[in-house]
């Protein structure tokens, strides 16, 4: 039976828990997705590089602006304590999604961009020396690669790469094989951006605890889709981008184990991340804010707790559900267009469509789709090792949100028809 | 069809960028440079071969969209047998071309079938896929072995 099938098989339930999941209600959340581009209703299908802005996000971010502005943990005024209050509340809403243990183990940073190179510069400085190695997958995205490329030419230390099979899903076997007593740190992806592959982060981890190595997962795709847990994972950081996850841009999270957050020296100098200073010596600040110099990005902060709370009230497990049905109608819609081959077939994924088309670059493909209201990415998606893996200079690639339905990967299908009968 | 879509993927693009012209490495080439556009992977080296002060022949290899691959199989076709600096003038119309328009001049009759490119204007997201190979001809000229559009 090909994963196709079997990934149909699971349908019924899934479609049984979408019932009560009404995509149109989901829609009108959205206020840009009723707008008309070319003249055609917007077709979404890019969600994977930036996710559209639910009115409660923007209304969360504008009443911030409008009646609480002013900086934290600084003034005694009380619009000073309310903007504090309001960015505590905002740490305490991302330790509740991530369900970790304490609010400390939260530290706002710029996006998961940030999360990583803050851990690959203060953890990652300490702990990993010549001869040392890192090791990441074959699948990560541009920024789980290059920080660590940058720690090991610092250091001295050896880049370690996990392969992944045809499917796109990552070679556990070899993976073991590649961790040992060398390895100090893992960074993986929990979902692929350019696959969906759904990474098996559990098994990982226990994987490189027993070589005493500690684990960094790139959460960035995973946090819109799936419900995350840090102290099932059992991982040492997850790192996280705001506006993948409904929320606005330029705000992210890195969960960090309290131990090693507290052992981390600091990232940033500046503001905040102080307890005293004078000219001969500055005592550091304890984390989270150790590692937030300088004012925060407070009204980004508030946006990602308001997207914290539409996800909680639409229900992870139902956009899941809702998810899944849409991305097996995509899986079966899309196969069955011809010279179509889609890369990432993994049995556990989510939320991407990649493919591409015999003889029509991926480039065209979505500047005809364009044409059409129809928004997809094209290119190598941050990802270029992993693109090279398949033979491949780029993909186009559709991807999901709670709002995407089958009517949206119809419009894609009738799209490609459109590119194929311009090419043909 | 989408009229401003036939302006962009005219039959001579589509032609040229499925059948690329003098795609091959050339044997003995004086000059070489290798040309990048991050945004989206496109890459290409283009070949030349420089006898008595005239572009005696050239080639070039790489992957890249319709576009990309249109445009240097043009250029290919557009500068062999010219002097070096009638290439660079050529560089410059093509580049106004591309950035400011076919209205900010008067096409050139001499522009001849590079005059295709023109409609790559309407989408300013797409003009470096077609500047790419001319950006890479420049460098190869100049001695530069890399250059990106970004």
């Amino acid at each position: 039976m090909s994963k196709l099938e079997s990934s149909f098989q699971v349908l019924p339930k899934r479609l049984e828990a979408r019932a009560d999941y009404d995509v149109e209600r989901v829609r009108q959340a959205f206020p840009i997705l009723a707008e008309s581009i070319y003249g055609k209703p917007l077709i979404y299908l890019d969600s994977a590089a930036t996710s559209q802005k639910p009115q409660v996000v923007i209304d969360a971010m504008s009443r911030f602006f409008l009646k609480e502005n002013a900086n934290v943990h600084r003034g005694v005024h009380y619009l000073s304590v309310r903007a504090t209050e309001a960015y505590d509340q905002a740490r305490a809403k991302v330790q509740g999604f991530l369900n970790a243990e304490h609010v400390e183990d939260i530290v706002f940073v710029r996006g998961t961009t940030e999360a990583v190179n803050l851990v690959a510069q203060t953890y990652g400085k300490v702990h990993v020396q010549a001869g040392d190695e890192v090791l990441i997958s074959a699948m990560e995205h541009h920024s789980n690669i290059v920080p660590w490329q940058m720690l090991c030419e610092q250091t001295g230390a050896r880049l370690r790469v996990a392969p992944i099979n045809d499917a796109g899903e990552l070679q556990l076997a070899e993976l073991e094989r590649l961790i040992g007593p060398r390895t100090k740190l893992v960074a993986v992806a929990h979902v692929s951006n350019v696959l969906g592959t759904v990474n098996p982060i559990q098994r990982i981890v226990q994987l490189a605890h027993a070589w005493g190595a500690r684990v960094l997962v790139d959460g960035a795709q995973a946090a819109p889709h799936l419900q995350v847990d840090v102290q099932a994972l059992d991982c040492d950081f997850y790192a996280l981008s705001g506006h993948k996850m409904y929320g606005p841009t330029g705000i992210g999270v890195l969960y960090g184990r309290r131990e090693l957050l507290e052992a981390m020296p600091p990232y940033q100098g500046g503001g905040d991340m102080i307890l005293s200073v004078s000219f001969e010596k500055t005592l550091y600040n304890k984390p989270p804010y150790r590692f937030e110099a300088g004012t925060p990005n407070m009204v980004g902060a508030i946006g990602l707790g308001a997207a914290i709370d539409f996800l909680a009230a639409l229900g992870p497990k139902a956009i899941a559900a809702h998810e899944q049905g849409v991305l097996a109608y995509g899986q079966r819609a899309l196969a069955a267009v011809p010279g179509l081959r889609l890369i990432g077939t993994a049995a556990d994924k989510v939320g991407v469509l990649a493919f591409v088309l015999d003889g029509i670059h991926p480039h065209d493909i979505g500047t005809i789709l364009d044409r059409e209201g129809i928004a997809i990415r094209t290119g190598h998606h941050c990802a270029q090792p992993l693109l090279q893996r398949f033979g491949l200079a780029a993909t186009a690639r559709a991807s999901l949100g709670c709002y995407s339905r089958e009517q949206d990967i119809d419009a894609l299908v009738a799209g490609l028809a459109k590119v194929q009968e311009l090419f043909r | 069809m989408n009229v401003d879509l036939r302006d962009l993927y005219q039959e001579v693009i589509i032609d040229h960028g499925r059948h690329p012209r003098n795609f091959r490495a050339l044997k003995g080439a004086t000059h070489t440079a290798e040309g990048f556009n991050p945004l989206c992977g496109d890459q290409l080296r283009i070949y030349l071969k420089l006898t008595d002060g005239l572009i005696s022949d050239i080639a070039f290899q790489g992957s890249g969209c319709v576009i990309s691959q249109a445009s240097a199989s043009l250029l290919t076709q557009a500068v062999k047998g010219q002097k070096p600096e009638q290439a660079l003038a050529l560089f410059d119309r093509v580049h106004a071309l591309l950035t400011e328009g076919p209205n900010a001049q008067q096409t050139p009759p001499e522009l001849g079938k590079l005059a295709v490119l023109a409609g790559v204007w309407e989408f300013p997201v797409r003009v470096k896929c077609a500047t790419l190979a001319w950006h890479t001809l420049r460098s190869a000229l100049a001695g530069e072995p890399q250059v990106s559009t970004e």
